[in-house]
């Protein structure tokens, strides 16, 4: 199975009453609160951690999109892609993703990641999210209610102008562009792996399986809320005629390892309490636009027993609708299984249970989150490579992984200019 | 007694209720839509022939998804005022409806020959700081205080009947807000400021003074903008949606006017 390195780089100094003082983390989150001096050495402290996990064997690396998001400072994931182009060798890397109906045009990501693409040797997993109602209807003004069909407009434009073999015209419902010709092209053919990062939708689903896409369920709630979606995922494959191949599906993990059970326990408290109590303080009113959620969703939803169940398992956990607001103490976090700690055999053995009985082969993971300092992180990071990843990457070996980038030979490839140190 | 039709447009069916007889007086309905008829059509309909179309998107109509900009909500729009009725008649849109209005009175200055409009969104004012309509906490409690004065005269309206699919009206009232949002985010503001020089109507603008959607100023920009001779009136214990909190005083203001 595939080990995934995720990083959400959050802003680590936000106050402690930041949840009795404020109403948002995103959206109208105070300017006044981030130190751009500070915002310097987290960045670099944040790519260096990429960096370390690239070298200490994890087979790929995620950065992700978020805007006006105190615990998520990349509006442009693609400029930190870009720099791990350069800084790793043979690392995946995993831009989970760009919101595709927020570029205008469209064609812009089709350019970008085929920078990526190039620059990297073909190692990129191109993520295509919708994007959440707060990044996406709030803080970039988006039309909620159309954001689907320009998403999925923008997606079939992307796939087109990578595989075009001459300029053509686009004439689409919301682009129109007299000529498209993406300058330059993926090396990957005939195109870098499509992961789509989802929320439980069902049309998500059967689009992923459709065109044969990874499904990445990402949520913060851990495996035990995770395993009812997956359950519906893949009892949606059956349905399609799919097989169960582990690789279709990505999900995310929070994860914290240490020497012993007890250091884990005191180690990880505070940085889970600070991503739980104050990086999830979303306003309420932030999470539910008109028309982002499609009207056979809610039906779906309101019908399906197994759906309604986890529907009202999230409602419990985040007391009454909102983003995040649920579980906030370490006693309730670990409880709820929103974070996974312990020694190396320990997480192991429970990745190992969380894996097959989600039937995931792509496991992305958080091992820093919250105000995580640089030292833990590496140190969470280094157990986990050291540990951990030789008890688990053998799973599933058994099936052909067809959603993986396929690089240039290493012959081929040019190494970057050595800087000193 | 209330009659109700269908006419089509642009491929999806339309309802359309009548009530009342004489000077024909068309009401396009606020945020919501009307899952049912309300006291204030029956006011109305004791000295008037009452029309009440649906646009598409909100109770008893389909099609918001067919449309895209305001160019294609504008001509639902007219398509759905022929259809209801013909020869000149008066025109009351409330709150998210009355952007459409004032593009269809901008178009058809000799059909539409008066306008009255409540609560109309369609105007940002950047001064003045309104409540976002669109970033509401889910769930059924938001709404009511957030609309009326009375907010138990919305609850009542959104009451679901006995003999309704409960899934069905939940995705009545979420499909009615998608519709709206459709055309009006995210500032509720469809630029008619540069289109009013072509609205002539006589015009009365009315608010309820504790209406916390749309702010005074925005009435006061969009006077300022229309060519026709215009008036602003406030009515006293109303929200936003002045038909459920006030309706005997609307339909005495509408026949005043009319």
């Amino acid at each position: 199975m595939k080990n995934l390195w995720f990083h959400l780089m959050p802003y680590k100094e936000l106050p402690d009453d930041f949840r009795d003082r404020h109403e948002s983390v995103w959206v109208d989150i105070d300017p006044g609160l981030l130190d751009p001096n500070r915002a310097h050495v987290m960045y670099n402290e944040f790519m260096d951690e990429l960096e370390y996990a690239a070298e200490a064997g994890f087979d790929g690396i995620c950065c992700n999109e978020h805007h006006a998001n105190g615990y998520g400072l990349m509006p442009s994931p693609n400029l930190i892609a870009s720099t791990l182009a350069r800084r790793t060798e043979d690392a995946a890397l995993c831009v989970m993703g760009n919101s595709l109906a927020l570029y205008n045009p469209p064609i812009r990501v089709a350019e970008e990641f085929a920078m990526l693409d190039c620059i990297s040797g073909g190692r990129l997993i191109a993520g295509f999210p919708v994007g959440s109602p707060m990044d996406t209807a709030y803080a970039y003004g988006q039309n909620p209610s159309k954001l689907r069909e320009r998403y999925y407009e923008a997606h079939d434009l992307i796939m087109r102008a990578w595989s075009a073999e001459e300029t053509f015209a686009f004439n689409g419902r919301f682009n129109q562009l007299r000529y498209v010709n993406v300058w330059p092209r993926p090396v990957q053919k005939p195109h870098p792996p499509v992961w789509i990062p989802g929320g439980g939708s069902i049309e998500t689903w059967r689009w992923c399986a459709e065109l044969d896409y990874v499904y990445c369920y990402l949520s913060y709630f851990g495996y035990k809320l995770g395993l009812r979606t997956m359950q519906g995922f893949w009892e949606e494959m059956d349905k399609l005629g799919k097989d169960r191949n582990p690789y279709r599906a990505g999900f995310l993990q929070f994860v914290g390892v240490a020497e012993t059970h007890e250091e884990a326990l005191r180690l990880y408290k505070e940085p889970a309490e600070y991503f739980y109590g104050r990086c999830l303080h979303v306003s309420p009113n932030y999470v539910q636009p008109p028309g982002y959620t499609t009207e056979a969703t809610i039906r779906a939803r309101v019908q399906s027993q197994v759906a309604a169940a986890a529907m009202k398992e999230r409602s419990k956990q985040t007391k009454g609708g909102g983003f995040g607001g649920g579980a906030t103490t370490w006693e309730e976090i670990l409880e709820a299984g929103y974070v996974i700690i312990g020694t190396p055999d320990e997480v192991a053995e429970r990745l190992r249970e969380v894996c097959t009985t989600l039937n995931v082969g792509n496991l992305m993971l958080l091992l820093q989150f919250g105000n995580m300092s640089h030292d833990l992180t590496k140190y969470n990071t280094q157990l986990y490579a050291e540990q951990v990843l030789p008890q688990i990457s053998g799973l599933f070996s058994e099936w052909e992984n067809r959603w993986w980038p396929q690089p240039m030979a290493g012959a081929e490839r040019r190494a970057p200019r050595q800087v000193a140190a | 007694m209330t009659g109700e039709r269908s006419l089509r447009c642009n491929g999806a069916e339309v309802r359309v209720w009548a009530q009342g007889d004489g000077e024909p007086v068309v009401f396009l309905a606020g945020f919501g839509g009307l899952p049912k008829w309300i006291p204030f059509l029956d006011r109305l309909a004791e000295s008037r022939r009452v029309i009440v179309p649906s646009l598409p998107g909100f109770p008893g109509a389909e099609g918001h998804d067919r449309l895209d900009d305001l160019s294609d909500w504008t001509a639902a729009t007219l398509e759905i005022l022929e259809g209801a009725t013909e020869g000149p008649f008066g025109l009351i849109a409330s709150s998210v409806s009355a952007p459409l209005a004032l593009e269809a009175a901008a178009m058809q200055r000799r059909r539409i020959a008066k306008l009255i409009l409540i609560g109309p969104f369609g105007v940002h004012d950047e001064r003045r700081h309104a409540i976002d309509l669109w970033a509401q906490r889910p769930g059924p409690k938001s709404y009511p205080p957030l609309l009326c004065a009375h907010p138990e005269r919305y609850a009542a309206l959104w009451q679901k009947p006995d003999d309704v699919d409960e899934i069905e009206w939940q995705v009545m009232e979420i499909r009615a807000r998608e519709a709206a949002a459709r055309y009006l985010w995210p500032l509720n503001d469809t630029g008619i400021l540069k289109r009013a020089y072509r609205i002539t109507q006589p015009m009365l603008l009315l608010r309820g003074t504790e209406d916390r959607l749309v702010p005074r100023a925005c009435l006061e920009r969009l006077q300022a903008a229309v060519a026709g001779e215009s008036l602003i009136q406030e009515v006293p214990e109303a929200g936003h949606l002045v038909e459920l909190d006030q309706p005997e005083t609307l339909a005495g203001l509408v026949n005043q006017f009319f």
